[in-house]
């Protein structure tokens, strides 16, 4: 029998498929992982202590930086929280534009991950195409609110722009190519042999363990929990729209990329439902004080961000400024189920689990 | 005759390299297609001249060799591998007229000399002194040489059906009938089995950026890792004319079209399969190290033997085996 060694492989935080500087710490023996030992903190920034010192608005635009792919969604979080201590009441417009602007923004955010997950996976083409169309999306949020990416556009009380003339009629147009887009997604990439032998029965993650290791979005419904904030704790005009939640059943990679698929599609249709609904005309902005001082007391308002639960805590000692300022980053606590999920799998099995967890670094480190 | 010897082969090698450079170029404009976008065309006249650019960059890159590397074998270790793969064009019949060498175990002498090519990719794998080196080098080995196995399984049969190895004789045996069609099994294995030799999507594992970051050349820069590029284009080139040699009837035209030249002929098929490899890349994801394994020894080989037995019994049935 010949002496074999475990060899310490370090991955990261300069490598292809970490998605941004997550490095990993992997005791491999042959190619099967022993251990494996997520490092984080390459960029962290420390948007919470900053938060500390800036006013309520000037939060907002360091909330773009945190989960760059689904900016919107970080917004509402810190926006929402406020209001929820003022007991602010948001225009009907506003709230509208808000959910308009945060259902295209998780469909962008899924397009993203399923191009770069078929990269990790070899695929060149997906890529391209879904960058294509989220392409679109964000130009749409160009003409929204002048960024592609940072946008920084709700403010506590409502949004900061009103949608330009016309524009609601381009995210209809785009909501109907979209839809068609999506079939020729399932075209490519679902049924491929290939793409289904490296995702079916990996990375299962069951119901407890979902549960003990506190993960949500995809990753927690792809084991059968239906657990969507948008459904189970209805926050901004959610409860007025009709939308089904999808659930997987095995909870492999395989699941979880029909889960995210889906998603799209049910974004989609909240749109539609938003766009037939949308207010003619009205205020986008509550009246709100020039300068926000927020009640003193303590909220916690989760939201349903692209990753999972994003959580938004304020501690307000009634000044301008947050007294304390904490964010639940759903890619973080998601993260943590790695060390389990990787260990005693082969290392070809690696990048398409931890792709599949779907992180975001600027939100895992803020 | 002696001055023919020496010219042939620069000739070659020139037009080899020609076809590289405008083989990785339109690799580049065909998945540019595939995924809508243009592919490159700034250098030169709709970008014409962008892998010379390319090449040029690396021949001016500095030669690194990592410290605690084994500097003779990071050194020769792209030698080896490029020159077999130029050596199998000897073999290779381009038409009536045009062929290098012509002798009697030519397919056996391709299978033998382009094995040697994985030693190359090991000792630079191994020699780099880096761990995703090793890996990608490992994978390569591996995969290459569960793969050699049904390649020359699948062409059994038609050395069955000709009774010769020498290349020439095979695609003269496909005068009215080409093996694409009685081989059509040994066809298929073959093409996957070649796929998966040259490294290329989905089987390009070794080199699986995601994963391996560039596997076994990670540690190569400048020249170099330009031959090993070339090595693997080079290589691309002889699969896709072995695979017009064997199975799509070489320089004989279809359909009784003689009045075009028989080596147009055999640059039309070889383009195909070269497109189909690029194809191939714009739409496959990769495989998985271990699936690569079982598809190889579970799936491949045992079809590439029953197509053996196939050809054995069809051979004497009356009628049918006359294409035998």
């Amino acid at each position: 029998m010949l002496r074999t060694e475990e060899m310490l492989l370090n991955v990261g935080p300069q490598h292809p498929s970490t998605h941004g500087v997550l490095r990993l710490k992997l005791k491999i023996d042959g190619e099967i992982i022993v251990d494996a030992e997520p490092v984080i903190g390459y960029l962290h920034r420390g948007t919470e202590k900053l938060a500390e010192d800036l006013n309520y608005t000037q939060i907002i635009p360091y909330t773009d930086r945190m989960d760059y792919i689904s900016a919107m969604t970080n917004n509402y979080a810190i926006v929402h929280a406020a209001e929820r201590l003022m007991q602010l009441e948001i225009p009907e417009r506003a709230e509208y534009l808000r959910v308009i602007a945060m259902e295209l923004n998780r469909v962008a955010s899924h397009l993203v991950w399923v191009g770069t997950y078929l990269l990790d996976l070899g695929a060149l083409t997906p890529f391209l195409y879904c960058f294509r169309d989220r392409e679109e999306i964000l130009d749409l949020f160009n003409e929204l609110c002048g960024a592609r990416m940072t946008f920084n556009y709700m403010r506590v009380g409502g949004v900061k722009w009103d949608a330009p003339s016309g524009w609601i009629e381009k995210v209809a147009g785009f909501v109907e190519r979209m839809k068609k887009e999506v079939k020729e997604y399932h075209n490519l990439i679902t049924g491929n042999e290939i793409f289904i032998q490296r995702t079916k029965g990996i990375g299962i993650v069951s119901k407890s363990l979902a549960i003990e290791y506190a993960l949500s979005g995809a990753n927690l419904r792809v084991t059968g929990i239906n657990w969507d904030l948008r459904k189970n704790k209805p926050y901004s005009i959610y409860d007025r729209f009709e939308f089904d939640v999808p659930v997987g059943k095995t909870g492999d990679l395989y699941d979880k990329y029909l889960c995210r698929m889906r998603e799209i599609e049910e974004s989609l249709r909240i749109v539609e439902q938003a766009i037939a609904r949308f207010p003619e005309s009205g205020p986008i902005l509550a009246k709100v004080p020039k300068v926000l001082r927020v009640p003193e007391g303590e909220v916690y308002v989760g939201i349903e961000s692209p990753r999972g639960e994003l959580g938004c805590h304020i501690v307000s000692k009634g000044k301008d400024k947050p007294w304390r300022l904490k964010f639940r980053r759903p890619s973080f606590y998601n993260l943590q189920i790695i060390p389990h999920l990787l260990k005693g799998e082969n290392i070809s099995n690696l990048v398409a689990i931890l792709g599949g967890i779907d992180i975001i670094l600027g939100e895992v480190d803020c | 005759m002696n001055s023919w010897l020496l010219i042939g082969p620069v000739l070659l090698l020139l037009v080899v390299l020609l076809f590289v450079v405008y083989a990785i170029f339109f690799e580049r404009k065909v998945i540019g297609w595939a995924q809508n976008r243009i592919g490159p065309n700034r250098v030169g006249y709709w970008g014409l001249l962008q892998t010379v650019a390319d090449v040029l960059k690396l021949l001016f890159k500095e030669d690194v060799i990592p410290n605690k590397s084994d500097e003779l074998l990071f050194r020769i270790a792209p030698i080896i591998a490029f020159v077999p793969s130029f050596a199998v064009l000897a073999v290779i019949p381009f038409s009536d007229s045009i062929r290098f060498s012509d002798f009697a175990i030519g397919l056996l002498y391709y299978m033998a000399l382009s094995s040697i090519t994985i030693i190359g990719i090991l000792i630079g794998g191994w020699s780099s002194n880096n761990k995703y080196s090793l890996m990608g080098g490992m994978r390569s080995a591996a995969q290459m040489i569960s793969y050699e196995i049904p390649l020359v399984m699948s062409v059994v049969g038609i050395v069955l059906s000709v009774g010769s190895l020498n290349l020439t004789e095979i695609v003269e045996a496909q005068k009215d009938v080409w093996f694409i069609v009685p081989q059509f099994v040994g066809f298929v294995v073959f093409l996957i089995a070649a796929i998966s030799e040259l490294n290329r999507c989905p089987f390009d594992l070794p080199e699986a950026e995601s994963e391996l970051v560039a596997g076994y050349h990670v540690e190569y820069s400048g020249f170099r890792f330009a031959f090993f590029m070339l090595t693997e284009y080079v290589y691309m080139f002889a699969m896709a004319a072995l695979t017009t040699v064997l199975y799509l009837g070489g320089w004989n035209a279809p359909f009784g079209l003689t009045f075009i030249p028989p080596i147009i002929w055999f640059v039309l098929k070889f383009l195909l399969i070269v497109f189909f490899l690029f194809w191939l890349r714009a739409t496959m994801p990769r495989l998985r190290a271990d699936q690569l394994m079982q598809f190889s020894w579970k799936v491949l080989l045992p079809i590439a033997l029953l197509n053996i037995l196939l050809t054995c019994v069809l051979k004497e049935v009356p009628v049918i085996g006359a294409y035998f």
